[in-house]
């Protein structure tokens, strides 16, 4: 019946008035530092894709309240993480993924998060294999941290640069959550 | 000219081009000795392998030292922006590039000044940037892995890592992710897609599985997918159809690793000796 129709909000003007902006780094791994140290200071905060126009087929950028801007920029000038540059925004980036994959290979544990792979001898915790992936940094991470145990091998989001090294990161993470480090 | 183009993980390394040596060690270009690694090493090596056994001339490889930082990706850029106009290659194989979608565009249009295309061939990095600048179809043969499909099969991704849940969730649906791929124009004519079962696609139809011999535990050793990209490669050199190529070059790899046994520990250099054996069987029994 018409007349018990409500008439349809209107979504929120998020996407005609810029109330969050975008920090750009240079480096897509810097994004993982930034998050951490956002996130525990309390700041509502996203790991999303930057605009286009900063878009190079490799990059991560880190979506904040432009209310926060002055604080946020800040703090990361404080402990030398300051972005290239804050830019307001009017639509929503893309997330990275988080999904995982985990492939049980009795003695060794798979982990892949969107295209890397880590695999991990479940009782003495050291890194057999590292695979999948694009960009450069891959090989040098690989080359980096096998053959070292979890704990005392390098962090891909403090030696690596690219998002591939951010999806390696996600999925070494997965892996010490499920059998420890 | 087989012309092999990508990164290599030494800080600083120049640019670097020369035929490709190979040993059980590693490959060495233009003096400099690399050893065996997956990435664009693993790759030459198998194109060498493939070369050699065929009795054809060594590719050339052209390496600049890149861990992240983009500079040896950046000088392979303006490099083959420059030179590639008066070059004459007959294959190229793009591996382990940094994506930059202005400069890879810039390297395509120095593609489009050559005399003669050459069959362009791109993988991991390369194939990346390819995709998200939406020149897929301008390249020949792409390589990826299930990963990497379901990103080919995301019109609105720019990098695996940004691949939405709802697609990476499709993977048991590999003929679906084919088909979006290819409508969405993020495939080249014919596609390698490497995974429990490979398919080998071409002009969006899959032509043809390999499912056996069946190795599950190659899945975590690093560098079994560089192998396939250099083995196709050689073989399309050599003057193979891409799709015969990746026939030949999907078999070949499960030989290779089906000799070796190995474990999820195994790293790729106890591979890479299996594949000329590996390779003279299967284009045996191919004819």
């Amino acid at each position: 019946m018409k007349w018990f129709k409500r008439k349809k909000k209107k979504k929120s003007p998020k996407s005609d008035k810029a109330t969050r902006g975008l920090l750009i780094f240079a480096h897509p791994t810097t994004v993982i530092a930034v998050q951490e140290l956002l996130r525990d200071e309390g700041y509502d905060i996203r790991v999303v894709s930057p605009p286009p126009s900063y878009r190079t087929g490799c990059d991560l950028s880190v979506e904040i309240p432009l209310e926060a801007e002055a604080a946020i920029v800040e703090l990361l000038h404080s402990v030398r993480l300051a972005p290239m540059d804050v830019v307001p925004i009017t639509s929503e980036g893309m997330e990275p993924l988080q999904f995982v994959r985990v492939k049980d290979f009795g003695k060794y544990l798979m982990v892949r998060a969107a295209n890397m792979k880590i695999t991990v001898d479940k009782e003495t915790k050291v890194i057999v294999n590292i695979s999948g992936g694009g960009c450069p940094d891959v090989p040098f991470l690989a080359t980096s941290m096998l053959g070292k145990r979890l704990r005392d091998a390098p962090d891909p989001g403090e030696v690596g640069f690219s998002l591939c090294a951010y999806s390696l990161n996600t999925a070494r993470e997965e892996i010490i959550k499920l059998i420890g480090d | 000219m087989l012309l092999l183009v990508g990164s290599v993980p030494v800080d600083k390394l120049p640019l670097i081009k020369g035929p490709v040596d190979f040993s059980t060690k590693g490959i060495e270009i233009g003096g400099t000795k690399l050893p065996i690694n997956r990435g664009n090493e693993a790759m030459m090596t198998a194109a060498c392998q493939v070369c050699k056994l065929l009795g054809l001339d060594k590719p050339i490889g052209l390496v600049a030292g890149d861990i992240g930082k983009r500079e040896g990706s950046e000088a392979i850029y303006y490099y083959l922006m420059e030179r590639l106009p008066s070059m004459e290659v007959d294959v190229m194989t793009l591996h382990y590039v940094m994506p930059d979608l202005k400069l890879n565009k810039k390297v395509l249009e120095s593609v489009g000044q050559m005399q003669k295309k050459p069959v362009l061939i791109a993988d991991a990095g390369s194939m990346y940037v390819a995709k998200a600048g939406g020149d897929a179809s301008f390249y020949d043969v792409f390589t990826p892995d299930i990963g990497e499909l379901t990103f080919l099969a995301d019109e609105k991704a720019d990098h695996p890592a940004f691949t939405r849940g709802a697609i990476f969730h499709m993977e048991e649906n590999v003929s679906e992710l084919i088909q979006r791929a290819y409508a969405a124009r993020n495939a080249p004519p014919t596609m390698f897609v490497k995974g429990r079962v490979d398919y080998i696609c071409h002009n969006g139809s899959i032509v043809a599985t390999i499912e056996e011999p069946s190795v599950e535990s190659m899945e975590p050793v690093g560098g079994t997918g560089d192998l396939i990209t250099g083995m196709i490669s050689g073989l399309i050199y050599a003057g193979k159809d891409p799709v015969d190529a990746c026939m030949i070059a999907g078999k070949a790899n499960r030989r290779a690793g089906e000799l070796a046994d190995p474990t999820p520990a195994t790293q790729i250099a106890e591979i890479i000796r299996f594949i000329p054996q590996a390779l003279a069987e299967v284009i045996e029994e191919s004819g």
